[in-house]
């Protein structure tokens, strides 16, 4: 009683205290996120990344993504001739072919469009629109160039052994030995066909009509620029990694699952024993068991999806004995009155109960899993995570990085649809059975 | 129709349904033994080990860790002084990431939640913008950015960020759907502003559920800032790379970085399970008893 009216007295002080408590966190809250992220500025050096970041490479990157180079180079020693789309072997023209923006002959003439041209012989010439003619004779002397009269503008790079000229049609390079041309293309160079391909450069219609679609189909699938047969095949490396650990963590995690919930374990020891092994699993983490795997297994999808298997059997136990946890007993409790033997309890007084549960957070992680294998790919080396690293590596593919992440975007969007779309038919079927 | 069906009747009809339910049940569990089996054989082909090879060495390079580990046991204590910074810098990188994707997840799930927007026709593009930043995993933006800016934490953090804007976004607009208009409307009857509106109307009802989807994906990111840090992008992943690739007789370092991984993450875990309990119960959840 005397309780009771020492409590009602101040209960406006209470009321205002609390009050003024609730401000003090909601001003300190952000004051304290503040503060964290200041430290974080600091601590990361956010201020200095202006000076590490690669101006050029970004360049190159967002270049590369949407268009292509092709180089047509002279050998100055011998007048051979070499012409490779992105200067790569498997992108060379054959020795007397050339595009027909090229003739070849003593003086090779490269047109460079908008009335560019550049003539490539024992003396290089480049007739620059709106500047004038560049000539140089390379030699043993140096590149001996002769430019207009005038000041040399910022788009020229010229010194004794090197000539470097970057319009906005292409580049000229010009050393003792070697005069480069680059010329832009848009697009993704070779992507359906490379040039040994008969098929190359013949339009959709012409394909049709050809009807070789066998052969057509060897060429495309066998392109040794994207190699499309090796990136559908590490598509589907990735996502069996997913589905091999989701549904094996899943297949092992539900026994344990009922080891270690309260309502369903006799065993306090097992009981806790169960628990730790699923503390143990997750904690110990992907990272981990991805590195120790593979010591045994060697890189490859196996590896990365057994340690899917074994991260997930411990988020999944955990989840599952919670939700078994969560059981209605009065379910369980009418199917026992019918006279039924423990088996059949769980089949229709349980097992109803959590498949829902169950298989939402199951299709949850396929999802989820399918980027863990990409990343996965990446560090034991498997999947597309390991072509994109690949790609990444070099610094020079990036038409194949923003091709691959185009493809893993795509993936992860599948798998995300596929498994609501079974999600909601597994589920909503249950629903309706029972 | 339904009248004249006989007792008799209803029961062959129901037999039959369920037979032909057990029958279709039965074909799919017989297509996904299928599909487990053989997705298991094509992965055992297309691994450099075979599954029944490598299983015997399992243990073996646990066993060789933890066996110089043992050995050097005294050294222990050193390492993780030694590798504390980098720890922190991992917890920071998660830390950060989590802080600032949760900060653009908040206005972008209250941007794309009908009934909330200021700006309906927005909701659809940023929902399909929401999901493509949850579809590119963290490695591949940490990669690219990682050329760009060169290695370090930033990379990682950008990174984990963008994906937890996508993701939170997501919970947090799901959270937004189901909380109740009428403080909202209410708000806007005495003439608050949108952003009153939110932050008075909206903001008190979802807060804990906020909170709580935030801890959680922060025992997430520590994990992928670990993650980040194997591939280059700064922190105890980038350590445990270098120490790793010194081989044997020199993973008692490795050692020291395992043990500083895995009880962090299961530090995070508990204290963050902890948390998240109370805010999804409520205060009073533990003390229950002495209320009622």
């Amino acid at each position: 009683m005397t309780d009771l009216t020492a409590s009602t007295l101040p209960a406006q002080q209470v009321a205002s205290r609390s009050f003024r408590r609730k401000r003090m966190a909601s001003l300190a809250a952000p004051v304290l996120i503040l503060a964290y992220l200041t430290y974080v500025f600091f601590a990361f050096d956010v201020a200095g990344l202006g000076d590490r970041i690669n101006v050029s490479n970004m360049k190159t990157l967002v270049a590369d993504s949407y268009s292509y180079k092709t180089h047509v180079a002279r050998d100055n020693r011998n007048g051979e001739m070499e012409i490779a789309i992105e200067g790569e072997r498997k992108g060379r023209y054959a020795p007397g072919t050339a595009p027909d923006w090229v003739t070849l002959g003593e003086t090779t003439r490269v047109e460079l469009g908008n009335g560019h041209t550049v003539e490539l012989g024992p003396e290089v010439r480049y007739d620059v629109p709106g500047y004038g003619l560049i000539t140089a004779t390379p030699g043993s002397s140096g590149v001996n160039a002769s430019l207009p009269d005038g000041p040399l503008p910022e788009w020229i790079n010229a010194s004794k052994n090197r000539l470097a000229i970057t319009t906005d049609a292409g580049r000229l390079t010009i050393t003792r030995n070697r005069a480069e041309v680059f010329r832009y293309f848009n697009g993704w160079e070779l992507f359906f066909f490379t040039l040994d391909s008969p098929y190359h450069g013949m339009s959709p219609l012409e394909l049709l009509r050809s009807g070789e679609y066998g052969a057509i189909w060897q060429d495309f699938w066998t392109n040794k620029m994207w190699r499309h047969g090796d990136v559908a095949w590490a598509l589907v490396e990735t996502v069996l990694m997913a589905f091999l650990g989701t549904f094996g963590a899943a297949m092992i995690a539900l026994p344990l699952g009922f080891l270690a919930a309260k309502n369903f374990s006799p065993l306090g020891g097992l009981r806790f024993a169960a628990r730790r092994l699923f503390d143990f699993l997750r904690g110990v983490d992907g990272l981990i068991w991805t590195i120790v795997l593979s010591r045994a297994f060697g890189p490859g999808p196996l590896t990365g999806s057994l340690a899917i298997l074994l991260t997930d059997t411990g988020t999944f136990g955990k989840i599952f004995s919670e939700a078994l946890e969560n059981v209605d007993d009065k379910q369980i409790e009418g199917i026992a009155s019918t006279g039924a033997a423990p088996v059949q309890r769980y089949r229709f007084g349980v097992i109803p109960q959590i498949t829902p549960v169950l298989l939402s957070q199951v299709l949850y992680y396929l999802e989820s899993n399918t980027r863990s294998a990409t990343i996965i790919g990446a560090i034991t080396g498997g999947g597309i995570g390991l072509l994109l690293t690949q790609a990444i590596i070099t610094q020079k593919d990036w038409e194949e990085v923003s091709y691959y992440i185009v493809l893993i975007i795509l993936m992860v969007i599948a798998m995300d649809s596929f498994s609501g779309w079974l999600r909601r038919k597994l589920i909503a079927g249950n629903e309706a059975g029972h | 129709m339904h009248q004249t069906t006989t007792a008799p009747q209803i029961t062959a009809d129901y037999l039959a349904h369920t037979r032909q339910k057990r029958v279709m049940n039965m074909i799919l569990l017989v297509v996904f033994v299928a599909l487990l089996i053989g997705g298991f054989s094509t992965a055992n082909a297309r691994n450099a080990g075979g599954f029944w090879n490598g299983l015997p060495n399992v243990f073996d390079f646990p066993a060789d860790v933890l066996s110089e580990a043992w050995e050097r046991a005294h050294l222990l204590p050193g390492y993780f002084v030694k590798y504390l910074p980098s720890l922190i810098e991992t917890v920071n990188i998660a830390g950060a990431a989590t802080l600032i994707g949760a900060l653009f997840a908040f206005f972008a799930a209250l941007l794309a939640t009908r009934g909330l927007a200021p700006a309906p026709w927005l909701v659809g593009p940023l929902r399909r913008l929401l999901d493509v930043l949850r579809a590119v995993p963290e490695i591949v933006v940490a990669l690219v950015l990682i050329f760009l800016l060169g290695g370090g934490p930033v990379p990682a953090m950008i990174a984990i960020a963008l994906h937890t804007v996508g993701a939170l976004g997501k919970l947090f607009s799901e959270v937004n759907e189901n909380a109740s208009l009428k403080p909202v409307d209410g708000l806007a009857s005495v003439g608050a502003g949108w952003l009153q509106r939110m932050v008075l109307g909206v903001v008190p009802q979802v807060a804990p559920n906020y909170l709580s989807y935030a801890l959680l994906r922060f025992e997430i990111n520590i994990r992928a800032s670990a993650i980040l840090g194997f591939v280059g992008a700064g922190g105890i992943g980038y350590d445990l790379r270098n120490t790793m690739s010194w081989g044997q007789g020199k993973f008692d370092e490795a050692a020291a970085i395992f043990l500083l991984l895995f009880g962090t993450i299961i530090i995070v875990d508990q204290v963050s399970s902890h948390f998240r309990n109370r805010l999804t119960h409520g205060r009073a959840y533990k003390d229950k008893g002495a209320i009622l």
